[in-house]
């Protein structure tokens, strides 16, 4: 039998990632991103998944989206020819999410796939699909424990559940408040669950906050970290309270949640530039050479993509695999129980190429070897 | 036959724990109560005040601040705190995972209480101790049988005493070869004993952890990533805390072999594995035993437990000194090791704890150490049958492959169900009259609970602590109050952990405590 498929794109999810705005709620802040230059990227990555998805399940399966950059453009890309169920107007809003759920219900789809971030993963919620539902994560943080670790991975537990029924579990739609956020203020909250395929290893774990400060570790790690940057050594620091903390221990006061730009001086560090987006690091790091430090999110274990879009794949390239620094203590790794570290940079070859086993500093000569993928 | 008659499983103890308020000693002190009132001597036969023999500067200024109580105060103290512990003795203590006290049988203690043994003074001279060190040098070489390895010393203590002479004697190693600049890291696993890791740190190593895949143990790809040519050594339990055994253990060490390092199996516990498998066959170069946890001997809570080092040849000149040796005709203490890392104790060893082994090992034979591995492991295996059962349950990595000695569970499932979390299932595991514990930290395995049988008990025991875990898991999710109140019929309600984890706070003699807890000046 035909399965029915619905797919509905935010095409401003993760619009303002790339150029360190911490999201993209609100049309003020989808306009600031398109002035910085951002390229929305969430069709794109939409397109990969449902790749994925027809390779995976060679049956056939009928495709159900709106029209235009919410679907349509990602479906044709991936070779779909999909049924359309609802028309956006030029500028596309949550009401159009909404909308297009409501009709994709009605048409009685088996599965739905949405990409975009923990606002689009409320909006979904908010219409009540009525299916198993998967997230394409194209958001900036996706903090909510209802999408696949990376587009791909949606694609495959799509075919996975099509073809023979995986155990569907409520999993939670969190979100932050991003006005907040961008004042450096951190405050979640559980908005409900939506039901979703349970393929191991591949549906992300809901962001948790930070574990119990340990003064301790952290000190150890940041001098450790100090060991591998002599003096006039740049080191660009991912975000997240465990990098804030140990640039703190050396002297640095840095963004709790933006990507920033330091040199070693004397026994310490010396932030020259906070909060850059891409272009900017990229303006400032050409022909240098620099060190990437970066701890991977509290219970979900992205190392990349997930709230450091900033860290594009051309940044990522300019540094190098070997002067990538991983920094978490050793209760945050354990609080992946047993989880692997994700990679989700949007380049499928870069992700390959920083996949394995990473040495994570773990405090002062202590390291662990953790994989990542 | 009334059918109610039949209890269908085990009934749960109304256990009631004895609750003295006893004050701290101390507090109990009341001037000029004595226990044993000692005669002056006899005018002639006075030599006068013996402590004037000593040089001033050795003498104290005033006595010791000694609380002074009679002798049945002082009997009636500590029988009452004695009754306000789950002692080894007391209750079936299978929750001390890892490190469950095995039965320690009564008459090995009547040859340490024994003068032959008790009287004996460590200063003695070897040729008036011969008899002891007759039982060392035996002991010394049935270690060896065991491990499979060429030279044995008992002369440090156990745990963390006994991996740090691993360590130290890897150490000594590199250093003789010129190499101690070049090789500065040591590799461990998260499930090995968190001591190997604190050693090798101490030693100055740099330290790197390999976490487990789903099978439970690291993959070689983990550790041929960590590998290189200044890894020192490895340090690796197998099986780890999680009773998962290795099965490629042996190509773990041939990897660190080709990299020049060397291999160091934590074998503190080897219950499940005694008379089955030797650090030789898998490659190792050195090995320590708990004498404690293997050897039926007292644990004695951090004090005199016993370790056993044991080494291949290459490394036989840098174990402790003083070795007890054989030539032909007498035992002596081997002191003339210069390469020898020096003294990990006092003298040669815990010598009582020593008898007890030496006693163990010769009441059950080679045979009999087979055996006792092998009901460990059954023993170890019919609880996780019983266990897994119970709601909210489980058991991490290696799904339905069998566990060696013991089994880290994972209430997960229970907390998320009811908000009842694993050190509370402790407290009401108290309740019952049980020991029970979690897991070292950081807590890999969520909610941990961490069980080992060994031999030692039987499966009426075994069947009576499932039972009261099972009781606790209904209680969680009928009655969670109840649980995350407990303990209500133990003698301590809570141990306050923030003040043991602080330096400020922490008081382990009487005058931290009138200081840091009372703030008095003293």
């Amino acid at each position: 039998m035909t399965a029915l498929v619905g797919l509905v794109v935010n095409p401003v999810a993760g619009v303002g990632g790339a150029v360190g705005l911490k999201g993209s709620d609100g049309e003020t802040t989808q306009r600031r991103a398109h002035r910085l230059g951002a390229v929305p990227r969430a069709g794109e990555r939409a397109a990969l998944a449902l790749a994925e998805l027809a390779a995976r399940h060679p049956e056939e399966l009928r495709l159900l989206t709106a029209d235009g950059p919410m679907g349509a453009e990602a479906a044709l890309v991936a070779g779909f020819r999909p049924q359309l169920v609802h028309r956006p107007g030029r500028r596309t809003s949550a009401w159009d999410t909404t909308a297009t759920v409501r009709a994709l219900r009605r048409a009685g789809v088996r599965l739905l796939l949405f990409a975009g971030g923990d606002g689009t993963a409320r909006d979904v919620l908010a219409a009540e699909p009525g299916c198993p539902v998967i997230g394409v994560p194209t958001g900036v943080k996706m903090h909510s424990a209802v999408f696949a670790v990376h587009p791909r991975a949606a694609g495959e537990t799509a075919a996975a559940h099509l073809s023979s029924g995986l155990p569907v579990h409520p999993r939670e739609v969190v979100d932050l408040d991003e006005e907040a956020l961008r004042r450096g203020r951190l405050g979640a909250r559980l908005h409900g669950h939506l039901p979703v395929p349970e393929l191991p290893l591949r549906i992300q774990q809901r962001k948790t906050g930070a574990t119990t400060p340990d003064p301790a570790a952290l000190g150890g790690i940041a001098a450790e970290l100090r060991t591998f940057l002599p003096p006039g050594e740049l080191l660009v620091l991912g975000p997240g309270s465990t990098t804030h903390q140990v640039a703190a221990a050396l002297g640095a006061e840095t963004t709790l949640l933006g990507v920033d730009l330091l040199r070693r001086e004397g026994a310490g560090l010396q932030p020259l530039a906070t909060d850059l987006g891409e272009r900017e690091l990229l303006d400032r790091l050409a022909g240098r050479s620099a060190w990437l430090a970066l701890s991977p999110t509290g219970g979900q274990g992205f190392l990349l993509g997930r709230g450091n879009q900033q860290l594009s794949p051309a940044v990522l390239r300019s540094a190098g695999r070997s002067r990538l620094l991983v920094l978490a203590t050793e209760a945050k790794l354990a609080a992946l129980r047993g989880r692997p570290l994700h990679l989700d940079t949007g380049d499928p070859a870069l992700d390959a190429e920083l996949s394995g086993h990473h040495q994570v500093i773990t405090g002062f000569r202590r390291r662990a070897l953790y994989p990542a993928y | 036959m009334t059918e109610g008659l039949i209890a269908p499983k085990p009934a749960l103890r109304r256990f009631q724990q004895a609750r003295w308020d006893e004050p701290a000693i101390f507090d109990l002190h009341t001037p000029g109560s004595r226990g044993v009132l000692v005669p002056l001597p006899d005018p002639e036969m006075s030599v006068g005040d013996p402590l004037a023999a000593l040089p001033a500067a050795l003498r104290r200024a005033e006595p010791p601040g000694l609380p002074e109580l009679s002798q049945l105060h002082v009997l009636r103290h500590y029988l009452r705190l004695s009754q306000e512990n789950l002692g080894v003795d007391l209750n079936i203590d299978v929750g001390q995972g890892t490190c469950t006290m095995k039965y320690s049988p009564k008459v090995n203690d009547t040859f340490v209480r024994d003068p032959a043994v008790a009287a004996l003074h460590p200063l003695q001279d070897e040729s008036t101790v011969q008899g002891v060190l007759e039982l060392i040098h035996r002991l010394q070489r049935m270690i060896a049988e065991i491990s499979g390895m060429d030279q044995v010393s008992l002369q440090p203590g156990a745990g963390s005493a006994a991996i740090w002479t691993n360590v130290a004697m890897i150490r000594a190693y590199f250093a003789a070869r010129g190499e101690a600049a070049q090789r500065d890291e040591i590799i461990t696993t998260v499930f090995s004993h968190p001591s190997n890791a604190a050693c090798a740190a101490t030693a100055g190593f740099r330290v790197i952890t390999l976490h487990p895949d789903a099978d439970g143990y690291p993959s070689l790809a983990a550790l041929r990533a960590a590998v290189g040519p200044r890894t020192a050594a490895l340090l690796i339990t197998n099986p780890e805390d999680t009773g998962i055994y290795n099965p490629r253990i042996a190509e773990f060490v041939a990897l660190v072999h080709e990299a020049g390092g060397l291999a160091a199996y934590d074998q503190a516990n080897a219950n499940g594995i005694l008379g089955i498998t030797r650090a030789r066959e898998a490659g190792f170069d050195l090995c320590h035993f708990n004498l404690h946890k293997t050897f039926s001997t007292p644990h004695a809570c951090g004090g005199p437990a016993a370790g056993a080092c044991a080494v291949t040849e290459a490394l036989a000149p840098y174990l402790p000194r003083p070795v007890v040796g054989f030539d032909g005709e007498r035992y002596f203490l081997d002191d003339d090791r210069p390469e020898s890392i020096g003294k990990i104790r006092p003298f040669y060893g815990v010598v009582p704890n020593l008898v007890r082994a030496y006693a163990w090992i010769m009441s059950l034979g080679a045979e009999g150490l087979r055996t006792a591995a092998e009901t460990a492991v059954l023993n170890n295996n019919y609880l996780m049958h019983q266990v897994s059962r119970i709601r909210g349950v489980s058991v991490p990595y290696a799904a339905g492959r069998p566990r060696l000695e013991q089994v880290r569970y994972s209430w997960e499932q229970l907390a998320a169900d009811t908000g009842v979390h694993s050190e509370e299932i402790g407290y009401r595991a108290a309740d019952f009259g049980t020991h029970y514990w979690t897991s070292h930290h950081p807590y890999v395995v969520p909610e941990p609970m961490t069980l080992e049988p060994t031999e030692s008990y039987s499966r009426a025991d075994l069947d009576e602590y499932a039972a009261v875990l099972a009781e606790i898991s209904r209680e969680a999710y009928e009655e969670p109050e109840t649980v995350r109140t407990a303990p209500h019929r133990a003698a301590v309600h809570r141990v306050r952990h923030e003040t043991l984890d602080d330096p400020d706070r922490w008081a382990v003699t009487w005058r931290a405590y009138r200081r840091k807890i009372l703030g008095e000046q003293v």
